[in-house]
């Protein structure tokens, strides 16, 4: 599905992906965890398409398709799709309005037909409640006055509405209560099928504990050093990045 | 290369008119003889000379205003000419003989067809028929008693209204730039609609005949007589450009009992070189309606985007008990512009409201100020105001200010002020292109949804192209 081939990045004249190599195929979950710093929301931005850092050297092919040379909106519409660790707000454009603009312009990219107001207000509400969220929410302007849950919440019913191949969730489960993450996380798997994939990027085991990644990696000063099956997480939790790399470079 | 790029180059060009000799305009400077030979060459009756020199007289008198915040070289007053005879701009074949480059801004702008070519002067009636589309409309006006004719003809037509109407809004000494377009004031619309009546359709300035070069200091004055209803479109979208660097208009609305007139602005003056700021419109207005009668209503709707200096402060004195006064604006501004732009909603009136929603975007190296007077007299018990009045910046080098001026003399009154700053930056855009959107209707819909409450004042064919023209003055300047 994705493979991403020694890539560098920069940003601000600062190097933060120094040869990340990473290979995900359909139906695969995969988690990257490391210190701060590290790069895993370069890695998910960078993914995206975010103009801010420069790409160097590297290769990134997804469904084929070298991405690099192409704009944010073009990978959306090829299936790409990354949940921001911090959404920014749109006010006075409300979230139907901006789900079906979003919604018809992957429709047009891929030869269809748009939707109408009335037939997207089905598709809306049923996507809502595959993420429990509550009618209002499609009124009100995307993510103004919404908390940090809601705004996380607000990301994966943009994933469910845009129903992408691959979605990479940065930090999703940051600043979220049990409660928020256990929504979160049910309505992620609820999404998931045998043809997407899924690339997780997070501090902590926890959420985890809800979507069950077959291959964990561990992300240290821009480049993938270690990886594994998901015991790797309960591992790294219990020693801590410092002891878990030094003793696997003794072991 | 962008329009204004394309139109400095060619600063002779003005829509396909290639510059004739002046037969019939005066030397430049201004004097009393000057404003006794516009009087006179406009055969115009002795009230309005004796007008126009009490106003030349106050004028003298007068200094310049210094406390906008704005920055701009001197202007001189006597390197004008104050009157030139209407000239006929030279009609064009097609729109093959127009700039491509205009040509390209009216097609992102969704400017129909049959629009492009009256606002390029093509010879209409070469391939569309638009004498019949002209002759309709006068004739609907007419069945309704709807007079809409220029100033200089309702001088002649209609002395009487002119005498009781003209300065009475704007007095004469109102202002610097007030006073000196009512001493040498070249031409505007007159309108005037009887009691009762519902004007049928739209004014815009479409319908103005408009092969004559706009002028620089332009009169307005709209009469709505008992229950009338009036709604005025003034300007286009498309991107204006003059010889003449100083715009100094005067625009009076006056509303009786239960009459509503709605006067609609699009500006997009050229404004300026793009990289030095230089040579663009200085646009210093005077646009104020009074609702003189019970229950009448004046509202303003305006999209700037042009001009190199925008001095304007559209107000309403709301004078009779229960009257309405209502402001809806967006300023934009980019590259140099420099606006200093609001309001004044004057209550004078018992249970007057009044409403103000202005949007201001700033972008570039810009500065975009609101200035805005609430003034609530001891007389206006139980009036109301509201305003919110929003800045967007773009980018990081450009600047928006606010100073709202609120004095209330009477205490049974309630004014409401909200306030808030944004910012449109590269990461906004780049979270709506994750999403599938492409750039520009990533920039339209943040725009869209800041201005929104703005917008929906708006007439409807005024409505779709403004915010196209606000997508298209910001697409260069987000990063």
């Amino acid at each position: 599905m994705i493979e991403i081939k020694n890539l560098h990045a920069f940003t601000e004249g600062k190097a933060i992906l120094k040869g990340l190599t990473l290979r995900i195929l359909p139906g695969e979950i995969h988690a990257i965890m490391g210190p701060n710093g590290a790069g895993k929301s370069t890695l998910a931005k960078v993914l995206a398409g975010d103009p801010s850092y420069e790409i160097t050297d590297g290769e990134i092919w997804f469904k084929g398709q070298n991405i690099l040379e192409m704009a944010p909106e073009e990978r959306a519409h090829l299936g790409l799709f990354m949940s921001f660790q911090y959404p920014l707000e749109i006010p006075g454009i409300s979230n139907f309005q901006f789900l079906l603009s979003c919604y018809n312009a992957k429709r047009k990219a891929n030869g269809d037909v748009p939707v109408s107001d009335e037939q997207f207000q089905s598709i809306l509400d049923e996507k809502m409640s595959l993420v429990e969220m509550r009618k209002e929410f499609s009124e009100r302007s995307v993510n103004e006055g919404f908390s940090g849950g809601e705004k996380k919440r607000n990301e994966i019913l943009q994933m469910a509405v845009l129903d992408p191949c691959l979605s990479i969730l940065d930090e999703t489960d940051s600043g979220l209560d049990i409660d928020a993450m256990r929504i979160v996380a049910q309505g992620v798997n609820r999404l998931m099928s045998p043809e997407k994939s899924l690339l997780l990027i997070t501090h902590y085991q926890r959420l985890l504990d809800y979507i069950k990644p077959n291959i964990v990696h561990i992300i240290v000063e821009g480049k993938i050093v270690m990886s594994g099956g998901a015991e790797l997480a309960l591992e790294l939790e219990d020693k801590g990045y410092e002891t878990l790399l030094a003793s696997r470079k003794q072991g | 290369m962008t329009t204004e790029q394309a139109l400095k180059d060619k600063s002779d060009y003005k829509y396909g008119f290639s510059t004739p000799i002046e037969t019939e305009s005066f030397a430049k400077g201004l004097s009393e003889d000057t404003v006794r030979a516009i009087s006179a060459k406009k055969n115009e009756p002795p009230f309005l000379l004796e007008f126009r020199l009490k106003a030349y007289k106050k004028w003298l008198e007068m200094e310049e205003p210094s406390w906008g915040h704005l920055k701009y070289s001197p202007i001189d007053y006597q390197d004008i000419t104050y009157y030139s005879a209407p000239k006929k701009k030279q009609k064009l074949e097609s729109l093959a003989e127009v700039d491509p480059e205009i040509l390209r801004t009216f097609e992102r702008l969704g400017v129909p067809l049959d629009e492009q070519m009256r606002l390029t002067n093509v010879a209409v009636d070469v391939v569309f028929d638009s004498v019949s589309l002209g002759t309709t409309f006068n004739k609907t006006l007419e069945e309704a008693g709807v007079v809409l004719c220029p100033i200089s003809e309702a001088v002649h037509k209609y002395p009487e209204l002119i005498e009781k109407y003209l300065g009475s809004v704007v007095p004469i000494g109102d202002n610097f730039f007030s006073a000196l377009n009512s001493a040498v004031f070249s031409d505007g619309s007159f309108v005037y609609i009887p009691k009762g009546v519902r004007c049928p359709i739209e004014l815009s300035t479409y319908f103005r005949i408009n092969d004559k070069q706009s002028g620089q200091f332009e009169r307005t004055l709209i009469i709505a007589e008992e229950g009338s209803y009036v709604s005025y479109l003034e300007g286009c979208t498309a991107p204006a450009y003059d010889n003449n660097q100083l715009h100094a208009a005067v625009v009076e609305l006056v509303a009786l009992d239960h009459a509503e007139i709605k006067y609609s602005t699009v500006q997009n003056w050229y404004s300026g070189n793009p990289e030095t700021g230089e040579g663009g419109i200085y646009n210093f207005v005077t646009k104020r309606g009074r609702c003189q009668g019970f229950r009448s209503k004046i509202c303003w709707t305006q999209v700037e985007a042009g001009a190199a200096i925008t001095w304007k402060y559209p107000g309403c004195i709301l004078q009779g008990d229960e009257s309405v006064g209502e402001f809806y604006s967006v300023a934009l501004t980019n590259g140099h512009m420099q606006a200093d732009t609001g309001t004044k909603m004057i209550h004078l009136g018992k249970n007057t409201k009044s409403t103000i929603v202005s949007k201001g975007i700033s972008a570039d190296v810009s500065h975009n100020t609101y200035r805005g007077l609430v003034k609530i007299a001891p007389k206006a018990k139980k009036s109301r105001n509201y305003t919110q009045c929003d800045s967007m910046l773009v980018g990081d080098r450009c600047s928006a200010n606010t100073f709202p001026y609120i004095e209330v003399a009477n205490p049974s009154s309630q004014v409401e002020h909200e306030a808030s700053t944004s910012k449109m930056n590269e990461q906004q855009l780049f979270y709506l292109q994750s999403r599938g959107l492409a750039r520009e209707d990533a920039i339209n819909m943040i725009v869209n949804g800041f201005c929104k409450d703005v917008i929906k004042e708006l007439p409807l064919e005024f409505a779709a192209e403004a915010q196209k023209l606000l997508t298209l003055k910001l697409e260069n300047s987000v990063g």
